[in-house]
């Protein structure tokens, strides 16, 4: 699909550069090029459709979907994973929605199911392992990721931890505040994601450009497997130590991600690398002090330690498997 | 006229405040343009994604940041 990519990349370096074919600084100057523009091409269209698709699942739906689910049901659980795919998502939304959920009626365990999928199974990670590693792998990250909020929502839900959500959420009754907006024209929805997804792309472009950066520098000088005797499948504190230092990386999560392939040639396996990718993303600090707000530390703490090990044994299982 | 712009002081909730209050100075329209920042005043409106706009107690957009011009048709609508 993007051979033409690869073309103008190698006519760019070899042709109007002129750098010797074959060399490090040649392989490191295609690879930059190449990625650069699939991963921005991948970027445009992937963001573009999923805010799309989105419009058509506000949180207000998503509620409302939900409440109608009455109970901790095994089906309430799916239906909040795969709708946190859908539900447009920002961390500094997530105390309204929370609380919005809950005033709903909507079980804490539910509620939690959608709050872990929401940001994890997120559109700029999906869109970047579909570019760099292919639908495989993209497709095991989705999975993994929603089978992670799905029991880690059950298990929340089991322990009955409600008096440890702070007291004032109960209090607001927000229930009874309802509001008519009309729903947006097709032409206002495509403007709308027009708009999100220039917004976007000015936040994340420079961390993007900087990990293809760091990545094309290993491409070119780091040898394929260099890594594999430090982070291969055989270290058994690589997914661990991989997921710790994932956690304080949220705001370069677009920037992580294309770095990650390169990783992945120069040795570091699979399963770590995707346990690695999920932890930048469902896991972050702005985002559980923002929580805090809602959740008392004994919840907040249960919350991280069961994501936390959803996270590890999905990189276990794969660092097997594949 | 009373205008309230609903969020926790995130970047987005910055911009849509300025453009109000551009739509505002360019109509004339003399507002009262308020920032709502407690969590519990915010979601005594029922509103899920900040920012969100109110006029006069009704609200208008939820999540987004709109175009001045479709600010400017809010306020105009709400006037008449």
């Amino acid at each position: 699909m993007f051979d033409w990519a690869q073309k103008l990349a190698d006519w760019l370096v070899y042709g109007v550069f002129a750098v010797q074919a074959g060399s490090k600084l040649g392989d490191a100057l295609t690879f930059f090029f190449y990625d650069t523009i699939k991963i921005f091409l991948l970027l445009l269209v992937i963001i573009f459709v999923i805010t799309y698709v989105r419009s058509f699942f506000p949180p207000e739906k998503t509620r409302e979907i939900l409440s109608r689910k009455k109970g901790n049901t095994f089906l309430g659980h799916i239906f909040a994973a795969l709708l946190g795919i859908v539900t447009p998502f920002c961390s500094c939304s997530a105390v309204p929605l929370f609380i919005g959920f809950v005033e709903a009626g909507i079980p804490l365990g539910v509620t939690f199911s959608y709050l872990i999928a929401a940001p994890m199974v997120n559109e700029v990670a999906l869109a970047l392992l579909y570019g760099m590693f292919g639908l495989k792998i993209a497709l095991i990250y989705l999975v993994s990721g929603e089978i992670i909020a799905i029991v880690s929502g059950i298990i929340i839900g089991r322990l009955r931890m409600e008096k440890y959500v702070e007291g004032y959420v109960y209090e607001m009754g927000s229930n009874n505040a309802a509001f008519d907006i009309p729903e947006p024209t097709t032409k206002e929805r495509l403007a709308d994601s027009q708009a999100f997804t220039r917004d976007l792309l000015k936040k994340i472009w420079l961390y993007v450009v900087i990990g293809i950066g760091i990545g094309a520098v290993m491409h070119g000088w780091v040898p394929a497997g260099a890594l594999a005797k430090y982070a291969g499948a055989n270290n058994p504190f690589a997914v661990f130590v991989a997921v710790a230092i994932g956690i304080p990386l949220y705001s370069n999560a677009a920037g992580v991600i294309p770095l990650v392939s390169e990783l992945t040639r120069a040795g570091v396996a699979m399963g770590t690398s995707l346990a690695f990718m999920m932890s930048v993303t469902a896991l972050s600090i702005p985002e559980m002090i923002i929580l805090r707000q809602v959740l008392k530390p004994t919840l907040l703490a249960v919350f991280i330690s069961i994501v936390g090990c959803g996270i590890l044994f999905t990189g276990y299982l794969f660092n097997y498997l594949l | 006229m009373q205008i309230k712009i609903l969020g926790q002081g995130c970047s987005k909730c910055a911009e849509l405040y300025k453009e109000v209050v551009k739509a505002d100075q360019e109509l004339h329209s003399g507002a009262e343009i308020v920032k709502v920042e407690t969590m519990k005043d915010i979601v005594s409106y029922g509103v899920m994604r900040t920012p969100a706009l109110v006029i006069d107690g009704e609200v208008k957009v939820v999540g987004k940041v709109p175009t001045i011009e479709e600010i400017k048709g809010l306020i105009k609508a709400a006037t008449k």
